[in-house]
């Protein structure tokens, strides 16, 4: 094993932190918010070491509009913050979204609604996913389950924020973030060829000045087709980004899904029950928007029933029913609010299917 | 006999400013100053929400449109990541000292190198006329119909007292654009924010008393009369800060 693979020890806000570096990010503004801190930290001297610049915010609003500036300038930059935080940022992600600029975006959940608690939670897939801030628009949303996963994503989403000129949402929960686990730094690999950036402004020596902007009064249609060609990105982006792992589905009579740490709890209930005889899958979305619906449409046909499961009420099952066509019943195991579901628990909830 | 030129950092259109607003003032001097320093193709301007967010219509460089009273955060994403290149704010009263004043004060106190020109006409204009932060006591807008009031809505937030007390602001100087005395010591002031920016000496504002006619229910000439007997009054011109 070389220097540059050696393992490395780190939380996983530290990980993701380490990713974005290793993948180019020059900015990033934060706010303090458990439990995301580590983020800021990490950031505060690891970016500066990288020839960055990091800058403590007054507010998650400032990070956002600072990283909405840094955008426009061309270079590749992060915010983070948990749930309360997320929230105040959403009309920061608005806009930017609407000038079409990239960005990531982690949001480490915890606890809610209101302040909640500190708690590791999954009640901002809805926020996430179908859109926080005021407007129709679409953020490319990862939800990692493991550090390993939580390191290559990061990377990768800088990669597709800049292919798609699109904000991109790195969703972990306040687990994902304290965990501590050794991973390979594997070193940055693009995804995709470099495409010219050529909305940044840096003064306009040489050409036309450049605007970014979101207002769009005249003509009357003009806000109509900027709508039209979002659209058309974010079909492009679905046709092109639908990422999951689908675990032991071929015979499966029961399909379990979850996503982020909560799949990674699953899944050992899939394996626990497997030993058992029981013939159980799990269908994992790695993009949680957009969704991958097919591996669940996939399912439907041999499976007799989903169970999804979540640390909330239950928001990313009402997507599994839309993939699956309400073709198998799709029941739901989770509360928001810090509980998390142990493995044991999720077993049990797969035996009930099973009649002794 | 001085010839009446159009700034290069100004395109040859028409504004959709009202008759005898001072937003058309302003920008030309802003606009005057790029020009004399040479800067225009190496200037970032950031447009705020308010009556000057069509100012990218009318300024000849980069310029980006921000969240309503967000300039100074924005401003401050590219000028630390562009910091050879001039980077300047424009925002009116509920831009920069209502919605936005977490912003201000904040980018003030860090010592941004950015110049911030702040449009003061007391009052809400592209939304008809409410309330501003800056509305003087007694004045009369559509959500003060009796009037301001000092035991109701508190009186008006004077900007350049409240970050002059900052050790990283550079520079602050209020001016007004009513008369033409009043216009050449504004640009001469807007000049030198921007030249402490070249300079590198930090967070540079200017704040510029301004007419608005139309929402002040007032002509043209009023309008001048008001910012000269009753706005500077409560707002008085002079240099608040200079390091």
């Amino acid at each position: 094993m070389n220097a540059k693979t050696a393992k490395i020890l780190l939380k996983g806000n530290e990980v993701m932190c380490e990713a974005a570096v290793r993948a180019g990010c020059k900015f990033f503004a934060g706010y303090p918010i458990t439990p995301q801190n580590e983020v800021p930290e990490y950031m505060s001297w690891r970016l500066l070491q990288a020839g960055g610049v990091f800058v403590q915010a007054e507010s998650e609003i400032a990070a956002i509009n600072m990283v909405f500036g840094a955008a426009a300038t061309g270079f590749r930059c992060m915010t983070s913050s948990s749930s309360p935080g997320i929230s105040l940022k959403q009309e920061g992600i608005s806009y930017i979204t609407a000038a079409e600029l990239p960005c990531v975006i982690a949001n480490v959940q915890r606890g809610g609604p209101g302040l909640g608690n500190i708690r590791a939670a999954q009640g901002d897939y809805f926020q996430a996913v179908k859109g926080g801030g005021h407007g129709d628009y679409r953020l490319i949303v990862l939800a990692p389950s493991t550090m390993q996963e939580l390191y290559s994503l990061t990377m990768n989403a800088f990669d597709y924020a800049d292919h798609y000129r699109n904000p991109v949402m790195i969703l972990t929960d306040g687990i994902l973030g304290q965990m501590v686990e050794p991973i390979v730094p594997q070193e940055y690999q693009p995804l995709f060829d470099p495409a010219p950036k050529d909305y940044i402004l840096d003064g306009c020596q040489g050409r036309k000045p450049r605007i970014v902007k979101t207002l769009h009064l005249q003509p009357a249609e003009a806000l109509v087709e900027v709508n039209r060609r979002l659209v058309a990105k974010y079909a492009r982006i679905s046709g092109e980004l639908k990422l999951s792992e689908e675990f032991l589905t071929d015979d499966a009579h029961l399909v379990v899904s979850g996503y982020g740490i909560t799949a990674q709890i699953a899944k050992g209930a899939v394996l626990q029950a497997r030993d058992k005889g029981l013939k159980v899958g799990l269908i994992r979305p790695i993009t949680v928007w957009p969704f991958p619906e097919e591996p669940y449409l996939k399912a439907a046909k041999t499976a007799e029933k989903f169970l999804v499961v979540e640390m909330s009420n239950g928001q990313m099952v009402e997507d599994v029913r839309l993939a699956e066509q309400c073709r198998r019943p799709v029941e739901f195991f989770g509360v928001g609010g810090g509980w998390y579901p142990t493995i044991e628990e999720v077993l049990k909830r797969i035996e009930d299917h099973y009649p002794a | 006999m001085t010839q009446f030129k159009r700034p290069d950092a100004l395109y040859d259109v028409p504004t959709h400013y009202c008759p005898g607003c001072g937003h058309g003032i302003a920008q030309r001097l802003v606009g005057e100053v790029i020009d004399e320093l040479g800067v225009r193709e190496r200037t970032v301007g950031t447009a705020p929400v308010g009556c000057a967010v069509l100012m990218y219509d009318y300024f000849n460089c980069d310029v980006i449109e921000c969240p309503h009273g967000r300039s100074p955060a924005v401003a401050t994403g590219i000028k630390r990541m562009r910091p050879d290149r001039v980077v300047f704010t424009y925002q009116g009263d509920g831009d920069l000292a209502a919605i936005g004043t977490a912003e201000t004060i904040h980018t003030a106190n860090r010592g941004e190198n950015l110049t911030v020109i702040f449009v003061n006409n007391a009052i809400y204009g592209m939304t008809g006329g409410q309330m501003a932060p800056t509305t003087m006591l007694g004045q009369t807008t559509t959500t003060t119909p009796g009037g301001r009031g000092k035991n109701r809505e508190g009186g008006p937030l004077r900007i350049c007292e409240l970050l002059s007390s900052l050790d990283g602001v550079c520079y602050l100087e209020r001016v007004s654009v009513s008369t033409p005395k009043d216009i050449g010591l504004a640009k001469k002031a807007i000049r030198k924010a921007f030249t402490n920016q070249l300079e590198e000496k930090g967070f540079s504002l200017v704040e510029v008393l301004s007419m608005c006619p139309t929402d002040w229910k007032m002509t043209p000439v009023q309008a001048v009369e008001f910012v000269e007997t009753q706005m500077k009054k409560v707002f008085p011109l002079g240099v608040y800060k200079d390091k």
